[in-house]
């Protein structure tokens, strides 16, 4: 499966006069790495911008084997992705110093960069030069100072010391006697996850909303180091429990990219049918949270039941509700049987009918449809800076999809419909999963339809000791993007994995602007971004 | 048999029945949805398990926040013992007048609001203030409503209007129909029942009384909850009392009082059936308009007035 190599954004950029290097240990070689130069990193976001390229995501990653052997002048880097729709991805890197790392912010270009790169700040100690936001975002106030658990002096088996400290986020805060706080959160009412919402308010309009995170930081991507790939694709399964599949599969697909390893085909079909299956059940588990923030509760209930029998389908079938640990690298764990995958078929078929029945019943109704139209609008321009992904994007007129992007198996031999909408409301969100429900059901047909015989896993074997892999899955949020590098004895030695939530929560932050307070929880399950996903 | 153990009784009646009551609304809703529900003794378990807990305390509580239930629930249980139910004529009939009955239920709602107000988050406060401006409009709507029967009868006292509605001859009288209209949807307001309020969410942001005894605990909770039970029944009856009071006896005798018991359980779990379906059919309002909901229902209300005046008095 080697691809031609992608030179498109590398000869963008040196027509605007930044060389760069084109790095051999990063596969697959349609979405290459590329080397530049510290001074050209925010030139490189600059051009990117211009050429209407998706910001990615940007990371930071110690020095990797070969960075070693090549003299070991550098200890720390910093990585960039960018997509563009027909170019696909390109990842860029640049060395940081030793001595007090630091990097320029590119915030300015891509708004979604400036959390990424507090969290860089706060797990490497990079100091982010003109950040529009410094405060640090992962790191609450209670870890000790100077402690950057991804460094690598930092001491990961034992606890850290407990450090005496109150509070002292400092939240965007109005100077006007007219304008109340309302704390909310991280314990909430409900079994939510925690997470902690600030809201400033005249009267029941919200005027500014902002998100604290990171109260599920569980120290994922250090926990990571150091596992072969079978026990890193079981981490990666619990990064968020409702996105099992999607993440297993892009750790999976990552790590195959670097080992060069193509799955057989019946299993990418397999990864297809369980990354739709997942779709459809969060959809409609969430179709009917948000009825039920509206008090609609008989919606609430018919989606909940639906959800419930495709999760006891997957126990049967899989092992698991959730369909934890069916993907591994190299292929999947579980194989169908025709009775199988002719139940499984059959349950799309009829839980996709029952949607659609259900849909006219939510559609019908004017007092649920008073709720969620024109509520929490997200425009398009403001989906686009941000770039909102997934379903979210999708409401709001911006259509990224890496399933059509990069048309990774199964997807290279079926058509995805993408729903395009462009309100950007609660009720256009809806409606996009309403559609992605129904399309995930078609092709979860027509690939029951291709299964092929054949086996189910390619053999694994781990790449050399440096080499690095990419790989943008659609999960059911949206694009999760992964990259992982290998070390010594096919351990891995880094993966960064960024969550389609880690964007999406900037959209609730922009929904919410101009909605009265009782109308946020309706807001915040419309997109429900995973906390879990975006604290690591 | 004497009419002061009957009204006693008939208190006590109302007082218990209450949680099977909401227990009902809380099975038709289930099984409206497919599902089973708890049982109609689900609620009577939960306050049976809040009395039993240990009650825990805001720091900052002050003595409103430890008082307000008792005041809550013994306001809402003076209201519910001087509605009748089952006898018309009883020895606290003097006190059955609907002004101090919407005084009293106004008294429980002060002190609601001043203890969601009191341990300073910032829920209780949001509930409070928007529990506060609902009542601004309901309660003003709840009185007119009551007025157009109160002119038929030429009084505000319950026992007179009922004794008024059943010694008249049943007609049709457009004014009943705008005034039943205005107080059913009073009725949905002031209980806190969707489309105005969800008394089963868990999202702080959208409570309006939840918000208020979100602190609540143990027995204290226990009186709030229970004293939002009785008021939803106390509702049951107002309504049934004003504008379908057939059945019930005027003095105490033992067939006659079987015979207003079952009517009345008939009425108010008809009723409750009504609200239900309501519930199942509706999501909730926007906030900002509850306002107009609760204007309309004043508006309704003033119609009443109005066609009373223009269709019925000459008549």
């Amino acid at each position: 499966m080697r691809h031609l190599a992608n030179t498109w954004f590398a000869e963008r950029l040196g027509d605007s006069g930044i060389r760069t290097i084109y790095l051999a240990d990063h596969h697959p070689a349609h979405m290459p790495c590329l080397e530049i130069m510290r001074l050209d990193w925010l030139r490189a976001a600059e051009q990117a911008r211009r050429l209407e390229m998706r910001f990615v995501a940007v990371w930071a990653a110690g020095a990797g084997c070969h960075d070693q052997d090549r003299g070991a002048r550098h200890g720390l880097y910093a990585y960039m992705a960018f997509a563009h729709p027909e170019h696909c991805h390109a990842l860029l890197r640049t060395p940081l110093a030793d001595e007090n790392p630091s990097l320029p912010s590119i915030a300015g270009e891509f708004v979604a960069a400036s959390r990424m790169e507090r969290h860089m700040a706060d797990m490497f100690g990079i100091t982010i030069e003109a950040a529009p936001d410094a405060r640090p975002w992962i790191r609450h106030e209670h870890w000790p100072r100077g402690a950057h658990p991804l460094r690598d002096d930092f001491d990961g088996k034992n606890p850290m010391p407990p450090c005496p400290c109150s509070g002292d986020y400092d939240f965007v805060r109005s100077a006007s006697s007219g304008v109340y706080e309302i704390p909310v959160g991280p314990v909430h009412a409900g079994i939510i996850e925690p997470g902690h919402f600030r809201f400033l308010a005249v009267g029941e309009q919200i005027l500014n909303m902002e998100e604290r995170l990171g109260y599920v930081h569980k120290g994922i991507e250090r926990a990571m180091q150091g596992r072969d790939a079978a026990s890193g694709a079981k981490l990666a399964a619990r990064i968020s429990g409702d996105s099992a599949v999607a993440h297993a599969w892009a750790f999976a697909q990552a790590s195959e990219y670097a080992a060069g390893i193509k799955p057989p085909r019946r299993a990418s079909l397999i990864r297809g049918i369980l990354c739709e299956r997942e779709r459809m059940a969060n959809h409609i588990g969430d179709i009917g949270a948000i009825c039920n923030d509206a008090a609609f509760a008989f919606m609430h209930m018919q989606m909940q039941r639906l959800r419930e029998d495709m999760a006891r389908l997957h126990q049967e079938i899989f092992g698991h509700r959730l369909l934890f640990d069916t993907i591994v690298p190299g292929g999947v764990t579980v194989d169908l049987g025709e009775a199988q995958l002719a139940r499984l078929e059959r349950q799309t078929r009829a839980i996709a009918a029952e949607v659609e029945h259900l849909r006219s019943i939510y559609a019908d109704h004017p007092s649920i449809q008073e709720r969620v139209i024109g509520s929490g609008v997200v425009s398009v321009d403001d989906a686009r800076d941000i770039g909102l992904l997934g379903f979210a994007g999708r409401a709001s007129g911006n259509y990224p999809d890496a399933r059509i992007e990069e048309a990774y198996p199964p997807y290279d031999e079926l058509k995805v419909h993408v729903a395009e909408g462009k309100s950007g409301d609660v009720a256009t969100r809806v409606w996009v999963r309403f559609e992605e429900i129904a399309d995930s059901a078609r092709l979860i047909g027509e690939m029951v339809e291709r299964m092929p015989d054949g086996p189910i896993a390619a053999e694994w074997t781990p790449p050399e000791p440096g080499v690095s892999g990419f790989a943008a899955i659609e999960g059911w949020r949206g694009e999760i993007a992964a990259w992982v590098r290998f070390g010594e004895k096919g351990l891995i030695d880094r993966y960064f994995v960024r969550d389609p939530s880690v964007i999406n929560w900037l959209g609730l932050e922009l929904a919410v602007r101009e909605v009265p307070v009782p109308d946020f929880p309706l807001n915040n399950k419309s997109f429900n971004c995973s906390y879990s996903g975006n604290d690591l | 048999m004497s009419s002061l153990p009957l009204q006693i009784a008939q208190a006590l009646l109302l007082v218990l029945l209450a949680p099977v009551a909401a227990g009902f609304v809380a099975s038709v809703k289930a099984r409206l949805q497919n599902r089973h529900g708890p049982g109609l003794l689900q609620p009577w378990r939960n306050l049976a398990k809040l009395f039993a807990k240990q009650v825990v305390l805001a720091e900052n509580a002050s003595w409103i926040f430890r008082f307000a239930p008792y005041v809550v629930f013994t306001a809402t249980v003076m209201a519910a013992s001087c509605v009748p139910a089952l006898l018309v004529d009883t020895p606290l009939s003097l006190t059955a007048d609907v002004i101090a009955l919407v005084s009293l239920l106004a008294l429980a709602r002060f002190f609601l609001a001043l203890a969601g107000m009191d341990i300073g988050t910032a829920f209780g406060g949001m509930g409070a203030s928007r529990e506060m401006t609902f009542s601004a409009l309901a309660e003003p709507a709840l009185l007119m409503s009551v007025f157009v029967l109160s002119l038929g009868a030429h009084s505000t006292n319950l026992t007179t209007m009922i004794q008024h509605t059943l010694n008249t001859p049943i007609m049709l009288q457009p004014s009943l129909a705008f005034a039943l209209a205005a107080m059913l949807m009073i009725a949905l307001a002031e209980n806190g029942r969707i489309p105005v309020d969800n008394p089963t969410t868990h999202l702080e942001l959208t409570m309006v009384h939840e918000a208020m005894i979100l602190e609540y605990s143990g027995r204290h909770l226990a009186l709030m909850e229970w004293a939002s039970m009785i008021k939803l029944t106390l509702f049951a009856t107002l309504i049934i009392d004003l504008f379908m009071p057939w059945g019930m006896v005027a003095g105490p005798d033992a067939a006659g009082l079987l015979l207003a018991l079952v009517a009345w359980v008939l009425k108010i779990f008809g009723l409750l059936l009504a609200l239900s379906l309501a519930e199942t059919y509706l999501a909730k309002l926007r906030l900002f308009e509850v306002p107009e909901f609760l204007s309309m229902a004043f508006v309704i209300a003033f119609l009443g007035l109005l066609s009373h005046y223009m269709l019925e008095v000459n008549a």
